[in-house]
């Protein structure tokens, strides 16, 4: 379909503001653009129908079945849209002074204590706009902590071979080395493998519990204790955490910090890749190297204030408010009954989901899941030639999102499938029916999975083209 | 209590039974015992009704101001309601990251789209598809050009004190040398500045208009540093941009700013939108999610997420950045504001919000004490001195529904954006006049 640029029409204008009411300012000519920005000029009609027809070729979990793993892809609620519209949150500047915001900012804390019960921990930040940028605020804490002992030798972070990616990546960014250590058998973390790779060199170990092959560690509090007998920090990495909340906290696992995905976990949309928010909670020992300002509550006045060590600001202002919002509104609603409930029912949904198909995919560990679970398609590949990305692009001729596919790394032709929640019984009974089809398919005939999809708007793309002769953006003049 | 899951009681006995499970609490059962949570002490659940109750009353216990002079970072324009439109779709609204081009082109074009704008508007060859905010975008930035030998970064001492911060904070887990350039008449002074670069500077950062409002020598500061190979990033407010010389024409190397006045609502700072563009020869440094152009198995042209091998899922330690989440749905927004504004509209924002500052300027300077603290030229934001307490000059303000400038050192730092009109400014003034008389 067209780009908004190949429907501009030069001099389409729209009436959005009046002319000036004021003298204009004659800006030296050394000051100026020499020309002005190719940007489209396109009648509101035209601009309002382009986008709906992007609408259309974009996939989102009220379009259907979003089984992301990993990703967490649940409903989300639309009074948590509304609250989040209200003008008395959009249009409050964040520089107002503090007896203007009180509002804003029992939001703020109020989440902060909600979260903090929910996984255990005394403080929270709420500034980081993500999870990757949680992770990398964690890593600070425990590198301001380190220093503050002057124990300058904790250079190293502990990060299993079945961590997300960004675990390792934002510890780099946090100034420290990544040691990697071997899953056991069970999936969990190698305990003899952890006992020798900590020493005094350890800053802290980076884990996921559940982790991403959706199996709880039985060995968490082994775990931990390794790691803290050895001097150094345990970090969690909320991202998994909707498959135990108000069941297990990681405060309670020997955690000393931990971030939450409130895009993930607290229900707030993922917007196509963002905004997100990715909250910091810790122990109260660490609670003075937290970013500022954080908020507290005096004689009934909230507060901004700076922690006595902070780390300084990751973001500016208090984060993405916004999304803290919807956040809350999902928090109160759920409350302490619903809270549980709700990771009881992932845990559910995935362990029924798995179950159905059990007998027909090779499940990469055979043991109940949390709230996701995964499939190797190795043998299946070795069958039928069908690989883990056929199987997935065939999924999207049915109007399922596929699973994650080809990770965590230490699994072969991984599918990773996490069901949340928010899905019926119906709807896990028609994507396993999917799920065996295409199986189906394979064996018959597997050639002709490898050109699906069939029926979307665009077949598969040659992504090693895009990466060799990068285009990156539209080129005027250029035919197309 | 309120519940998003649609299972009934009955239906969920029937599930767990086929698993051969008796209740919900034998999905736990791996968990250690003794860290089984009893009860989370939190409120008891709600009806959405009540919900909505008690995030209204929240709401309402903010001031929204009906004239706002304030910026510092975060500017009130008009918003177009196309915007508010386009970016309610749901299938915007709900979808992940455009992990599967097939079902995800809405997604990948738009970013498209919003790279091509950003080019655009900042005179540069390649965008990403949005960082957090405009102070991690410069963050970011400066990590983009670490070389061997030089990692230092030179910071110009009139940048957003926010911005500074952030900078500093990534800065020192990297062991990257910050240095702060001298502010002199709320600009900075370019033979200070080239006095604070060495052997090992890697960048220097420069923001115009800066924080003071001031339009900075950008061409000196371009000289000076790329005379010595030091690369540039310049932080600019995107709706100057619609008049003022970009980045790409004053040589800097990367462009880097806060995308939130491109019709993104003040929301008590975010979400926001960080825009980082660069030239071509920096575009594998180039951290977050870039779409680019292709074709599918029919030759048909279509969108992916591309340059991959740059990022946290495919490099791990290895990674340019370890963002993964950005700010999509921000940057979509971004991008319908700029297509609904068009050239000439973008250019009657900034030159209106200009137009207004300086007329109050005018205004304020005919009151003694409310001076203009510098003689260079501004585009919508100004530093003046106030002859009585900031802070109560505020107070003061606020029961007439107007949020008076950002009191800061030297002052009151005041802005204007189009919808400050003549009169609302005129009010402001008598007003202020009235106080001071007090």
């Amino acid at each position: 379909m067209k780009l908004l640029f190949e429907r501009s029409r030069s001099g389409r204008t729209e009436s959005l503001l009046p002319p000036c009411d004021v003298p204009l300012v004659e800006f030296d000519a050394g000051s100026l653009r020499a020309a002005p920005p190719r940007l489209p000029e396109i009648s509101e009609v035209d601009l309002g129908r382009h986008y709906t027809e992007l609408a259309k070729q974009t996939h989102g979990v009220n379009d259907g079945f979003y089984p992301l793993g990993s990703c967490t892809m649940k409903y989300n609620p639309r009074v948590n849209e509304e609250m989040a519209a209200l003008p008395g949150f959009t249009d409050i500047h964040p520089l107002q002074p503090t007896g203007t915001v009180q509002g804003c900012l029992e939001v703020l804390a109020k989440t902060e204590t909600m979260l903090c019960e929910i996984t255990g921990m005394d403080g929270m930040t709420l500034q980081p706009a993500a999870g990757a940028h949680g992770e990398y605020t964690g890593l600070l804490l425990i590198r301001r902590y380190h220093q503050s002992r002057g124990d300058t030798a904790r250079t190293k972070i502990i990060v299993p071979d079945s961590a997300h990616g960004t675990n390792p990546a934002s510890a780099v960014m946090a100034g420290f080395t990544v040691v990697s250590v071997p899953s056991n058998a069970e999936g969990g973390v190698d305990l003899d493998a952890l006992r020798a790779a900590v020493g005094p060199d350890t800053a802290g170990l980076m884990l996921t519990n559940p982790n991403t092959l959706g199996l709880f560690d039985p060995n968490i509090l082994e775990i931990t204790r390794i790691v803290h007998e050895a001097g150094g920090l345990c970090y969690y990495d909320g991202a998994n955490l909707n498959a135990i909340m108000g069941h297990v906290r990681p405060g309670d696992m020997g955690f000393d910090c931990v971030h939450v995905n409130l895009h993930k976990t607290f229900s707030t949309p993922h917007g196509g890749g963002g905004p997100g928010s990715g909250p910091v909670g810790c122990k109260a020992f660490l609670a003075d190297f937290l970013p500022a300002p954080r908020v507290d509550c005096k004689d009934g006045q909230y507060r901004l204030y700076t922690p006595a060590r902070s780390l300084g600001r990751v973001r500016t202002f208090q984060g993405n408010f916004l999304v803290v919002v919807r956040a809350l509104t999902y928090l109160l609603t759920l409350g302490k009954q619903g809270i549980p409930e709700a990771s009881a029912g992932a845990v559910l949904n995935a362990n029924y989901l798995m179950h159905k198909l059990a007998g027909a995919y090779q499940m990469a560990y055979d043991t109940p899941c949390m709230h996701e679970f995964v499939m190797t398609l190795e043998p299946l590949k070795a069958e039928t030639g069908v690989s883990a990305m056929d199987v997935a692009k065939r999924m999207l001729d049915f109007g399922i999102h596929p699973p994650t596919m080809y990770f965590p790394l230490i699994v072969h032709e991984a599918l990773m499938v996490e069901p949340t929640e928010t899905e019926s019984p119906e709807t896990l009974d028609e994507a396993a029916e999917i799920f065996l089809r295409i199986l189906d398919e394979a064996k018959a005939d597997g050639a002709s999975l490898h050109s699906a999809p069939r029926d979307c708007p665009i077949g598969r793309p040659d992504e090693v083209r895009a990466a060799r002769t990068p285009v990156l953006r539209y080129e005027f003049g250029v035919a197309q | 209590m309120g519940s998003y899951i649609p299972a009934t009681g009955e239906e969920r006995s029937r599930m767990l039974a086929e698993l051969g499970l008796q209740s919900a609490d034998d999905l736990y059962a791996v968990v250690p015992e003794q860290v089984r949570v009893k009860e989370l002490d939190l409120p008891d659940g709600l009806s959405e009704m009540e919900v909505r109750r008690k995030m209204t009353a929240l709401a309402d216990q903010n001031t929204r101001f009906s004239s706002v002079f304030r910026g510092a970072g975060a500017y009130r324009h008009y918003i177009p309601s196309i915007v508010k439109t386009v970016t309610s779709k749901e299938e915007f609204v709900t979808a992940y990251t455009p992990y599967q081009a097939e079902i995800s082109q809405g997604v990948l074009q738009s970013i498209f789209e919003y790279q091509t704008q950003m080019c655009e508007l900042t005179g540069m060859d390649v965008s990403n598809a949005s960082v957090y905010d405009g102070a991690v975008a410069a963050a970011e930035a400066v990590f983009m050009c670490q070389e061997r030998r030089r990692s230092g970064v030179v910071v110009c001492g009139t940048a957003d004190p926010q911005v500074l911060e952030v900078v500093q904070t990534y800065c020192e887990s990297r062991s990257v040398p910050v240095t702060v350039a001298p502010v002199q008449d709320c600009a900075t002074d370019p033979a200070a500045l080239e006095a604070a670069l060495t052997a090992t500077t890697a960048c220097v950062y420069v923001q115009s208009p800066n924080y003071y409002g001031v339009l900075e020598d950008v061409d000196a500061i371009v000289a000076a540093a790329h005379a010595k190979g030091i690369k540039v990033i310049m932080g600019a407010n995107p709706i100057s941009l619609g008049l003022l010389k970009t980045p790409g024409e004053y040589g800097a190397d990367i462009a880097v700013g806060e995308g939130q006045p491109l019709g993104l609502p003040l929301s008590f700072g975010g979400p926001y939108l960080g825009y980082m563009t660069c030239r071509r020869e920096l575009m594998r440094k180039l951290p977050g999610r870039i779409v680019g152009q292709t074709t599918d198995a029919d030759g048909n042209r279509c969108f992916v997420l591309t340059l991959q091998a740059r990022e946290q899922h495919i490099r791990r330690e290895k990674a340019s950045s370890n963002i993964c989440s950005n700010e999509a749905l921000c940057a979509m927004t971004a991008s319908v504001y700029l297509a609904a504004m068009g050239p000439a509209g973008l250019r009657r924002a900034a030159e209106n919000s200009a137009a207004h500052a300086h007329y109050l300027a005018a205004e304020l300077a005919k009151i003694p004490g409310f001076g203009l603290r510098s003689t260079k030229p501004f585009f919508h934001e100004f530093l003046t001195g106030c002859p009585i307490d900031p802070d109560a000059l505020c107070r003061a303000l606020e029961p007439d529904g107007i949020l008076a400038g950002l009191p800061v050192e030297g002052g009151i730092l005041w802005c204007c954006t189009e919808l400050n009109s003549r009169e609302e400014i005129d009010t402001l003034v008598k007003r202020i006049r009235e106080v001071c008389a007090q």
